[in-house]
């Protein structure tokens, strides 16, 4: 149980810093971990933000997906664990319903 | 980005939990399962920002209610629960999330698992479902410390009662009611076989609670027979001041 432990929360709980960036709902987005290949919903992957930002890892291997960091420069955004995004474009017209 | 929502009424669930009522007059709508963010700012500039699900079905006044439990060492619910009255504003983000939401256009078997607090959420999908006369049958398992802890207990009798495709079981952890069937203690795999829809109905489950909480319930409805692609989950850890 070394580093099995409990301290995250779903990729879900992104959803509020995301949408200060993305137009589309990022945690429904399916996404593939670049490091073992796995397309899950962002919302499944791990999040962690007890640091000074938030850390997503892919729910399969652990490898960093996403980190996002609010500074005084402005907000840095690191997705290069991820290789591909599919956003579900139907959400536009939904949410302004 | 952020709207201002106004308190129209507030209600005392247990002790230590409250639902606010507000009316957010650009309030776009909302799914079920969603949650808002909620920003608090200090005179000196000083802000915080919590997550917390809504409770509420959407509706044509732009209301939305949110259940917060209080956390002894939180720094937002301790104000939310005890400090905020009627005519106070709020700033919300929101409606956020787009997995973890029951539609209305789901008919098939819905299994909801609550841990504690976790019921938010769940809620608002029972009360969409009703308010949009949905007949998906609804399964709630709702695991809660004691009697005294249960969040919204007469309402949720009364839509079962109403409606036999809405099923609900307590599963009490620390302490149960007199002559309860069972010895207080976690949801086993004995209570999952024996009160959640059967794996080959392939219900959607929807699993809300504590991190760990989640985590165990999850396994368990898996080894049951339900593939993990049925089943959406939301964590809140134990110092997130999450819900």
């Amino acid at each position: 149980m070394s580093s099995h432990t409990y301290d995250y929360l779903d990729g879900n709980a992104a959803a509020g810093e995301l949408s200060k960036i993305f137009a589309l709902d990022v945690t429904a987005a399916e996404g593939q971990c670049a490091h073992c290949g796995a397309k899950r919903r962002f919302a499944e992957a791990h999040l962690y933000m007890q640091g000074p930002g938030l850390v997503a890892r892919c729910a399969v291997c652990e490898h960093v997906l996403l980190r996002l960091v609010n500074a005084r420069q402005g907000v840095f955004l690191d997705m290069r664990g991820m290789t591909c995004l599919i956003l579900d474009t139907s959400q536009l017209q939904e949410s302004s319903g | 980005m952020w709207r201002i929502g106004t308190i129209v009424a507030l209600h005392d669930e247990t002790p230590t939990a409250r639902t606010i009522t507000l009316e957010v007059p650009d309030w776009p709508g909302h799914l079920a399962g969603q949650h808002v963010d909620v920003r608090l700012t200090a005179p000196d500039g000083y802000s915080a920002v919590r997550s917390y699900s809504i409770a509420s079905a959407p509706n044509s006044e732009r209301r939305v209610e949110l259940t917060v439990e209080r956390l002894p060492n939180g720094e937002v619910s301790p104000y939310l629960t005890q400090e905020v009255a009627v005519g106070d504003s709020l700033e919300l983000r929101g409606p956020i999330g787009g997995w973890f939401v029951w539609r209305t256009e789901q008919t098939e078997p819905i299994q909801l698992v609550a841990g504690g607090s976790g019921v938010v959420p769940l809620m608002a999908m029972i009360r969409t479902r009703a308010s949009a006369g949905s007949t998906a049958p609804f399964r709630l398992l709702y695991s809660v410390r004691e009697p005294g802890a249960v969040f919204y207990r007469e309402e949720l009798q009364a839509l079962s009662d109403h409606d036999h495709a809405v099923s609900l079981t307590y599963a009490y952890t620390r302490a149960a009611p007199k002559d309860w069937p069972q010895p207080p203690g976690r949801i086993d795999a004995a209570l999952i076989a024996n009160t959640t829809w059967p794996s080959n109905l392939v219900p959607t489950c929807y699993v809300c609670g504590p991190t760990s909480f989640v985590e165990s319930t999850t396994d368990l409805l898996i080894a049951s027979g339900n593939g993990r692609d049925k089943i959406r989950t939301e964590r809140f850890g134990p110092t997130g001041d999450r819900k």
